[in-house]
């Protein structure tokens, strides 16, 4: 591994790639990590992060986060601001699957209430959540249907039975961002949308019944203002985007893009960073066609929470609003987001790019409400299903550093093939189970791929954030169960 | 060979060799299908026949991954053997398999979307070679 020379220091865990590295770079780029992670760092993260700074109208610094590898044009755990008139959308930068987001449930369960039963509820969850490859949709709807969850997400929901009035107050943007339409999206999106919505997928994606157990707890007022007070507590999380919905939106605007380039007179190092200027008609369609996949896949986690509540009530024979299972928070972390900030001491409106990456606003932001608005907005970060995961919130530094962005998971350091070659899915399935881990998964090799040794030491990636100032840790989580597609 | 399976941190890396440009596209396929399902397991019950043209020979690639696997999400199929021809950037293709079932096959990582990320296509001493990286 080689970190590229002239990278200097900035802070503890900061470190800058200034413009001059690159020919064709518009502003620098900085790497959010300790010492120990930017040693390890993947080769392609640097060259990929430095590419991004080279996108026109980028503005300040193209970002990578403790997590970063190496990903298709921009680096899974990049962070990009574009000036809302100079600047590009790239579906490259937003990720395939958009709206891959992380939610949290808590319940009043207790460990002891769950582990006699973690076999029957993880089966129960699985049949009511399918996951892997093929699922059959678990809610059919039709086209019209779908246009409507493109523009009222989680509120569709909420009209059609499938979610409680509180659930609304517990998502970003009350689970529905203002912009998004159908007739920006292909027909084909919406087949696979169809067949696909209320499933899980597979790769990276899961469900996992988690514990927090004693001495888990760093900022107790935070925990207990979000319904995490009790040691030994079950917890839910949900790790899912918008499914083939939102991988054939991008592919039908990467095509678009690739096509476009020339028109708009862009020229990029990779064709992966495909992109078109945000203010003309493709970047405009996409912004709106991608908010729609954002839409559809927090009604998706939507649907998947149903469908969970479902099952514990199956298996505990209690209504889930006496096991009250209120939701924590519901996070993106592959997004574009218009929002606000100031950029060498003036207010500006600028379009972010979050690939891998989650928002992290801190206190008092305008956009927040409740809890949230009080002690920052919740920071999902979920680890490998061996590892555990982590709750943290953003913090007012993230706002003013990384255009209020921090980290989303412990981040791949690990081929699949490798991965393969040397664990055994049914070995790891059996020696999870010895360890209290009770997996389900659709594919074994699947399982095998995400084994706990294929990621980075989630600790320290969650130490580098808290050193860096832009996130603070709440809680973390330990498995229990878990689906897997 | 039909292809080689190279590393990539994020999600696996293919580079697929062809003699023809036939051969080509059915190892490509072949390579998606492998990722997804022991292709042993899978009982021929259905045929396929599919169309495409594009711009170019790269772009018809492009568009025949997207094809396959926009048709196993929309319908829930699932292949295992290929008829391919391809003339003036224009592919026909009968593509022999089955409805998905976990209970009868044996399913592996999804494919989700093919990338633009290294992909290519060209012509090598011994036909032709492309690169190829799916997103999972």
């Amino acid at each position: 591994m080689a970190v590229p020379k002239g990278i200097k220091q900035v802070e503890e865990a900061v470190w800058e790639i200034p413009a001059s590295f690159k020919k064709g770079m518009n502003v620098p780029a900085r790497i959010y990590a300790t010492k120990k992670l930017l040693d390890a760092m993947d080769d392609g993260v640097f060259e990929q992060v430095t590419n991004v700074a080279c996108l026109p109208g980028i503005v300040s610094y193209a970002i990578a986060m403790p997590d970063a590898h190496f990903g298709y044009g921009f680096p899974v755990g990049g962070v990009a601001a574009m000036d809302l008139k100079e600047g590009v959308i790239s579906p490259g930068g937003l990720g395939f699957d958009l709206n891959c987001g992380m939610r949290v449930l808590t319940t009043n369960l207790k460990l002891n209430d769950v582990k006699p039963k973690i076999k029957e509820l993880v089966n129960e969850l699985y049949m009511l959540v399918p996951p892997g490859v093929g699922a059959r949709a678990s809610l059919k709807v039709t086209n019209s249907q779908l246009d409507e969850i493109s523009v009222k997400g989680v509120k569709w929901c909420h009209e059609n039975g499938y979610a409680w009035k509180e659930d609304l107050q517990k998502i970003e943007e009350h689970g529905a961002i203002a912009g998004g339409d159908g007739s920006k999206i292909s027909e084909k999106a919406k087949e696979r949308g169809r067949s696909q919505l209320g499933t899980l997928g597979s790769g990276n994606h899961y469900l996992e019944v988690q514990f927090v157990s004693a001495g888990q707890v760093y900022d107790e007022s935070i925990a207990s203002a979000f319904g995490i007070h009790d040691k030994d507590q079950i917890c839910i999380m949900v790790h899912c985007g918008s499914r083939g919905f939102g991988h054939q939106i991008a592919t039908d605007y990467l095509k678009l893009f690739d096509n476009a380039m020339q028109k708009h007179n862009i020229k990029i190092s990779d064709r992966e960073l495909s992109c078109a200027p945000y203010q003309s008609e493709e970047g405009q369609n996409y912004y709106k066609a991608m908010i729609g996949a954002a839409n559809f896949a927090f009604a998706n986690r939507q649907l998947i929470t149903y469908h969970i509540r479902e099952a514990f009530k199956r298996v505990f024979h209690k209504n889930p609003e006496d096991m009250e299972m209120q939701i924590v928070y519901d996070i993106a972390h592959n997004i574009g987001k218009i929002e606000k900030y100031k950029v060498n001491g003036k207010l500006r409106k600028l379009l972010i790019h979050r690939k891998g990456a989650t928002r992290a606003f801190g206190p008092g932001n305008e956009e927040l409400w409740g809890a949230y608005k009080k002690f920052g907005q919740p920071v999902i970060v979920g680890g490998s299903m061996e590892t555990g995961s982590y709750l943290l919130v953003g913090t007012k530094k993230a706002e003013e550093e990384t255009f209020g962005s921090t980290l989303h998971g412990s981040g791949r350091t690990m081929s699949r093939t490798q991965a393969k070659k040397m664990v055994r899915g049914d070995k790891l399935q059996k020696d999870m189970e010895a360890r209290g881990i009770y997996v389900k998964a659709a594919s074994m090799a699947g399982l095998a791929e995400e084994s706990g040794i294929s990621y980075k030491d989630i600790n320290e990636v969650v130490e580098a954030v808290e050193k860096a100032g832009i996130s603070k840790p709440v809680c973390s989580f330990k498995p229990l169960g878990n689906i897997k597609g | 060979m039909k292809y080689k399976t190279l590393d990539h941190t994020a999600d696996v890396m293919f580079e697929v060799y062809g003699k023809t440009l036939n051969e080509l596209f059915k190892n490509a396929a072949i390579a998606i299908f492998d990722t997804m399902v022991k292709r042993s397991t899978i009982k021929v019950k259905l045929k396929k026949e599919i169309e495409l043209e594009s711009n170019n020979i790269e772009q018809l690639l492009f568009d025949f991954i997207e094809e396959l696997i926009y048709i196993k999400d929309a319908e829930y199929l699932i292949f295992k053997n290929f008829k391919i021809k391809i003339k003036d950037n224009r592919l026909t293709a009968v593509l022999e398999g089955d409805k998905i079932n976990p209970k009868k096959q044996i399913l592996l990582t999804d494919v989700k979307a093919i990338t633009l990320h290294k992909f290519s296509l060209k012509k090598s001493k011994q036909g032709y070679k492309a690169v190829i990286i799916p997103d999972l």
